[in-house]
């Protein structure tokens, strides 16, 4: 099992993809349930506080603006946990959004940084680039020694 | 019975990821506004932005600009606008710049846009919303033109606390000193506005208060209406101007922030207020005085003998390194006249880039506020806007001006009552 993180880390469908190879799919999911679930807080809607661009700053600069330094707080810990990769470029809004593109650059920067498997696709266009594309996360997800359940 | 609440969509990118969505609903709420998200389809999203014509890329900011659309088409209902992104963000400043016109040119929801970071809190946020909600909420009083009965205004400004007496749309008392202790220096001003009109306080038919400490003075005089300075401002500053109606531009420079307002028809449109720190205020102009060792009141004359000193080096961009550019000028050699009208240069400047690009420029450009009584500073923003500014009777009053005429609405109320 290899925690792996996907990219738009809202898309649900990677990261069903991801766990039904028996992978843990690192995504939004995850940090911002924590932030939801974390008793004492009444910052809806995500419950992030100003304390959240603070921690940020281990991945930006003071200079970056601070919704890339909260957004940065959510998903840098989860990159840093990262055993592997699947980022989608350029993926369509219904299949996972990520607000602001200067965090999605960075993010991706990240990733392509750190010395683990990645697999990086364009988002399909036509129904035959769609069986393509997901043979290629299947075939990924396999040789990363996962099973499908 | 409580009256309801004023409804703002939140048009914003960052705001929960900053920390600061829950500071932006307090605000709203302590202004007896509240704030909704407005409900658009994905397929609004991507038809939108691109009818809309600017391409970002930033999915929240396509989204802000499908928000917009729908509430400017009045497919969804706000009775105001808060635009907002994170402060130091080029794509989200152009989208906040570009939507705030696009909503001004296309409806009458009056809008207010900010760029705010992790430290933005509540009470920052306050006098924006509270003139947001005011506008929606007061419409009728706003568009009070004449100032009827006897009634006074108060302005508890951070610096300086001016009262107005008025008589049947005609100023007969006035009063200003500087700020010390809020409730003191009000006394103070007030007896002065009453000397000077020969009245007693109990001749006074309706009071307005407005200014940092408005809360405080009004509970104390039992004030009528106790309301943030970016509407009685504009009011009083129309109202002077003799600009009621039509569009108007009123421009602020207060001792601690700087105001910038567009007006239409007496009633702003669209503001800003805010100073990046007191280097682009008045303050800095207080501090130009004390190094050139000269009376504030005496700044303006002095700079007008200069040309505009647009030579000599000078950044107020913050009051530290402007000091430092004071000090440098003068060792080097500039004359005094020089160094205060390019002091006076540097804040317009300051004011220029800072504050006037979040806002419809439109003639009349009125300046008010004591530091209008700069002289060099008006000449400075004049050539700026390449405009003639104009500067009203009582400009330094327009605070307290704008509580007197408001004031007077509530004459019949209590009347009624």
């Amino acid at each position: 099992m290899a925690k792996v993180f996907i990219y738009p880390a809202t898309s649900l469908i990677l990261s069903d993809l991801v766990a039904r190879f028996g992978h843990q799919p690192l995504g939004s999911a995850i940090s911002i349930r924590e932030h939801i679930q974390t008793s004492g807080f009444d910052s809806p809607p995500i419950q992030m506080t100003s304390e959240d661009p603070q921690k940020g700053l281990k991945w930006a600069a003071v200079e970056v603006p601070s919704g890339i330094r909260g957004r940065l707080s959510l998903y840098g810990p989860l990159v840093e946990e990262a055993e592997a990769a699947i980022i989608i470029d350029e993926p369509d809004l219904a299949f996972g959004c990520m607000g602001c593109e200067r965090t999605n650059e960075l993010l991706c920067f990240m990733l392509r940084e750190k010395d683990i498997p990645r697999l990086e696709l364009n988002y399909p266009t036509s129904r035959e680039e769609g069986v393509t594309f997901v043979a290629a996360i299947k075939e990924f997800l396999v040789d990363l020694g996962g099973e499908y359940e | 019975m409580s009256e309801l609440p004023v409804n703002i969509a939140q048009i914003t990118c960052g705001a929960e990821y900053s920390g600061i969505q829950n500071e932006i609903a307090m605000a709203a709420e302590t202004v007896g506004g509240q704030m909704f998200y407005p409900d658009v389809a994905l397929k609004d999203v991507k038809r939108a932005y691109k009818d809309f014509g600017l391409l970002v890329k930033s999915p929240d900011l396509k989204l802000a600009i499908a928000r917009a659309h729908a509430v400017v088409e009045g497919r969804i209902e706000a009775d105001g606008i808060f635009i907002a992104s994170c402060f130091r963000c080029a794509e989200a400043a152009i989208v906040r710049t570009e939507l705030r016109r696009y909503i001004v040119e296309n409806s009458r929801i009056p809008v207010v846009s900010y760029s705010f970071n992790e430290r933005t809190g509540s009470s920052t946020l306050l006098t924006r919303l509270e003139a947001l909600t005011t506008i929606a909420r007061r419409r009728n009083l706003m568009a009070r033109r004449v100032q009827v009965g006897i009634t006074m205004g108060v302005d508890s400004g951070s610096s300086t606390t001016k009262c107005i007496i008025m008589q049947d749309n005609e100023i007969i008392g006035t009063g200003w000193r500087p700020t010390t202790e809020v409730i003191k220096s009000t006394d103070e001003v007030v007896a002065l506005a009453l000397e000077e009109s020969g009245l007693k306080l109990s001749d006074i038919e309706a009071i307005g208060t407005t200014g940092y400490g408005r809360f405080l003075i009004g509970k104390h005089m039992n004030a009528d209406l106790v309301q943030e300075e970016l509407t009685v401002n504009s009011k009083g500053a129309v109202y002077l101007a003799n600009a009621q109606k039509g569009f108007a531009t009123v421009i602020d420079i207060g001792g601690m922030d700087n105001k910038a307002i567009s007006v239409n028809d007496g009633i702003p449109s669209s503001f800003t207020m805010g100073g990046i720190c007191a280097g682009a205020s008045g303050r800095f102009l207080e501090m130009t005085a004390k190094r050139l060792d000269v009376d504030i009141t005496e700044l303006g004359a002095l700079s007008m003998k200069s040309e505009g000193g647009e030579d000599v080096p000078m950044n107020s961009y913050c009051i530290v390194f402007g000091t430092q550019s004071l000090v440098n000028a003068l060792a080097a050699g500039y004359k005094r006249e020089d160094v205060a009208a390019a002091a006076c240069h540097s804040v317009a400047q300051q004011v220029y880039e800072q504050q006037l690009q979040e806002v419809e420029i439109k003639e009349p450009v009125i300046m008010v506020g004591g530091s209008s009584l700069i002289q060099g500073l008006v000449r400075a923003m004049g050539r700026m806007l390449n405009t003639e500014v104009v500067v009203p009777h009582h400009s330094q009053y327009i605070g307290a001006t704008g509580g007197a005429l408001l004031g007077s609405g509530f004459i019949d109320k209590k009347k009624e009552e």
